[in-house]
C-alpha cells in the first residue's frame, strides 16, 4: 500500500495575525510555523494504515527551501520519505496542479489531505487533486478504514453523517477524529535527518486568483455586564437591544 | 455571460443556506446585468423548486436522473459544470456546506475557474472581482480577487442573509450526461439527527468548555439550547477529553461559525478558540473568571458561576417566553 500526504506549512495556532505592505502581506516576522494540525491526523492514520510493513507513507509539500523544517518534523513523525515541490504555494490550485502532477505516474493507493490549512481555511486542494487526477474525493472526513482495495469512510454532513464506500484510487481531507495526531519519539526525529527529502520543480499553471489585500476583523466595543443576580435582565436586552432572540 | 447556482437539497428540501446563496447569486446576476439561473440535483417536488423564485432565481435546471438522487461529488461537479456551459454561465454560487466544501473545488478545475470559498460579502464592482472571505481560521480576511475568466464562489452561511426579490420562475428539465467513473463513491447510510439543530448554519449557538467539570453537566446546555432553538458546541479541551463530539468543536481546529448569537459558557477564550467563532455577531460570556479573557471580546457578561447562572437563565427564558 502506498499513502502520499499532503502537508501544509501554517503558523502555530497561537500567532498573532498581522499584515505588512499596506495590508498585502502576512507579517511572518516571529512566526513560528508548525505542520497544519490538520494535516498532522491525516499522516497519523496514514502511519496506523501502513505500520507494520503494510506499506510506505510519502509527504508532500509545496514550499520553498524554509518548509524544510516542517517537512522533517512531518518525516520524525513517522513518514518514509518527503517531497517538496520547490515554489511558493500561489493558491490552492496552484497546489493542487503540483501535487497531481507528482502523483499521476506513481501509482499511489490513496492521497490524504487534512480538511483545511489553518492559514487560508480552503478545503480546497483535495478535491482539487481528485478532479485533476479524475479519480473520486470525499471531504472532511471523520473515519478511514481500508481493506486493501476498498476504503470505508464516514464524512460529516450538516447535523450528522454519511458513510461512503469508494473502490480503487481516492483523495480525502481528514478532519478529527481520523487518528490521534502522532508525537515524535526521539528515534523518530533521530531517523527524520536522514531520510530521504526530494525536491522537484514546479509545473506551470495559469493564474486564477490572487489575494489583493487582507483586513482584520473589527474591533469590538466593551462588554455589557450583567450582575449574576439579574440574569434576567439579560434576557431583556438579547430580546429589545441586541435583538437576536 | 449568466449567473448558475447549485442549490443543495436534503431529503427533497432547501435549507435557509441555500436560500441565502441564491439571493446572493442573485444580487451578483444584478451588478452584472445578468439573468440568474439556479440547478437543483435530485428529487425535489415542483412547489419547492419555486420557492427559488422568491429569491430571484428565474429559470430552474432540474436534474433528477436516478444515478443523482443522493451527493456524488465527482458526478455532480460535471453535471454542474455542463449546465454552465451549456447555460453560457461563467459565475457559479454555491453555498460552503460539507457537500459545497467537496464539490466547489472540483467545479472549479473543471472551468479552470479561480474559486473563492468562505465568502461574506458581494464581488467588488471596481472590474476586478475581488471577494471576501474568512482567512487565518477567523483571526483575518483575505480580499481575494478572481482573476480568471470563470468564476466560483462558495458563500459561507449566515453572512449574506435571505433577500426577498420574487421572480416569476421557469422549470426546465436538464438531462444530465453521467459517465460511470464519475460514480465511484457509492453512500451506504445517511445517519442525521433530525432533533438537533445543525451547527454550521444556526443562528443561535450555545456553546460550554470546561468550566462545566464533566459530560454528565450537559443537561442543563441542552435546555438552554433547547428553549432558545440553538444549536450545542463546545471548545477544544472538552471534545478531547470526548466529553461531545468532534462535531461539536468550535475553534481554530475545530469549525469556525458566524451565528448571531454566540453564549459561551465556562469558557475561557483563548486565541485558537476565539479565532473559530469571532465574527459571531453577539458574543455573551458567561465564567466565574472575572479576568477570562473571553470578556474582552463579548458584548455582554455575567461574572458568576455557570451552575447558578445556567439554571436562572433558563427560568428566566421560560417566564420571556411566557
Amino acid at each position: 500500500m502506498k499513502i502520499l500526504v499532503c502537508i501544509s506549512n501554517v503558523p502555530d495556532t497561537t500567532t498573532k495575525i498581522t499584515f505588512t505592505n499596506d495590508n498585502t502581506e502576512f507579517n511572518t516576522a516571529g512566526v513560528q510555523y508548525i505542520v497544519n494540525p490538520y494535516d498532522e491526523i491525516a499522516l497519523s492514520r496514514a502511519i496506523e494504515l501502513t505500520e507494520g510493513g503494510k506499506g510506505t507513507v510519502t509527504v508532500i509539500n509545496v514550499g520553498e527551501a524554509a518548509n524544510d523544517p516542517t517537512v522533517r518534523k512531518a518525516l520524525a513523525i513517522g513518514a518514509d520519505d518527503a517531497v517538496r515541490v520547490n515554489a511558493a504555494p500561489r493558491d490552492a490550485y496552484f497546489v493542487a496542479k503540483q501535487i497531481a502532477e507528482y502523483a499521476k505516474d506513481k501509482d499511489f493507493d490513496m492521497i490524504l489531505t487534512g480538511r483545511e490549512s489553518i492559514d487560508y481555511n480552503g478545503n480546497q486542494v483535495a478535491a482539487m487533486v481528485g478532479e485533476f487526477l479524475d479519480i473520486p474525493s470525499v471531504s472532511i472526513i471523520k473515519k478511514l478504514d481500508y481493506d486493501g482495495s476498498s476504503a470505508t469512510i464516514e464524512r460529516e454532513i450538516e447535523g450528522g453523517k454519511e458513510v461512503v464506500t469508494v473502490s480503487g484510487k481516492f483523495v480525502a481531507s481528514c478532519a478529527e477524529g481520523v487518528a490521534e495526531p502522532k508525537i515524535p519519539t526521539m528515534r523518530g526525529i533521530m531517523s527524520a535527518r536522514t531520510k530521504p527529502l526530494n525536491v522537484v520543480e514546479a509545473v506551470a499553471i495559469e493564474e486564477v486568483t490572487k489575494v489583493a489585500k487582507y483586513e482584520t476583523p473589527a474591533p469590538r466595543g466593551s462588554v455589557k455586564l450583567v450582575p449574576a443576580d439579574q440574569v434576567e435582565s439579560l434576557i431583556g436586552l438579547l430580546h429589545s437591544e441586541a435583538k437576536v432572540i | 455571460m449568466s449567473v448558475l447556482v447549485y442549490v443543495e437539497q436534503a431529503e427533497g428540501k432547501f435549507k435557509k443556506s441555500v436560500f441565502e446563496a441564491v439571493s446572493y447569486a442573485k444580487a451578483i446576476a444584478d451588478q452584472q446585468s445578468t439573468n440568474l439561473t439556479a440547478i437543483s440535483i435530485g428529487d425535489v417536488a415542483e412547489s419547492e423548486l419555486k420557492e427559488l423564485g422568491k429569491y430571484g432565481a428565474a429559470k430552474v435546471l432540474n436534474v433528477s436522473a436516478d444515478q443523482l438522487k443522493t451527493f456524488v461529488n465527482q458526478a455532480y461537479a460535471s453535471v454542474i459544470a455542463a449546465a454552465a456551459e451549456k447555460d453560457g454561465a461563467d459565475i457559479i454560487v454555491l453555498s460552503n456546506s460539507f457537500s459545497g466544501k467537496g464539490l466547489a473545488p472540483r467545479i472549479a478545475v473543471k472551468l479552470k475557474a479561480g474559486l473563492a470559498d468562505g465568502a461574506v460579502e458581494l464581488p467588488s464592482t471596481d472590474g476586478k472581482f475581488s471577494i471576501k472571505k474568512t482567512a487565518f481560521s477567523g483571526k483575518a480576511f483575505a480580499i481575494t480577487e478572481l482573476t480568471s475568466t470563470n468564476k466560483v464562489i462558495a458563500l459561507n452561511p449566515n453572512a449574506f442573509g435571505v433577500k426577498e426579490n420574487a421572480t416569476e420562475i421557469t422549470i426546465e428539465n436538464f438531462a444530465a450526461d453521467i459517465k460511470q467513473s464519475d460514480l465511484g463513491t457509492v453512500i451506504k447510510e445517511i445517519v442525521r439527527a433530525t432533533d438537533k439543530v445543525s451547527l454550521p448554519d444556526a443562528e443561535l449557538v450555545v456553546s460550554a468548555g470546561r468550566g462545566l467539570k464533566g459530560p454528565e453537566n450537559w443537561g442543563m446546555i441542552e435546555e438552554l439550547a433547547g428553549l432558545l432553538g440553538a444549536a450545542t458546541a463546545c471548545s477544544k479541551p472538552v471534545s478531547d477529553a470526548d466529553w461531545r463530539p468532534h462535531s461539536e468543536h468550535v475553534g481554530q481546529t475545530g469549525i469556525a461559525i458566524s451565528p448571531n448569537l454566540y453564549i459561551a459558557i465556562g469558557i475561557s477564550g483563548a486565541i485558537q478558540h476565539l479565532a473559530g467563532v469571532s465574527s459571531s455577531k453577539v458574543i455573551v460570556v458567561i465564567n466565574k473568571d472575572p479576568e477570562a479573557p473571553f470578556f474582552k471580546v463579548a458584548d455582554y457578561g455575567i461574572v458568576g458561576d455557570a451552575f447558578e447562572v445556567v439554571p436562572k437563565l433558563i427560568e428566566a427564558l421560560k417566564a420571556h417566553k411566557g
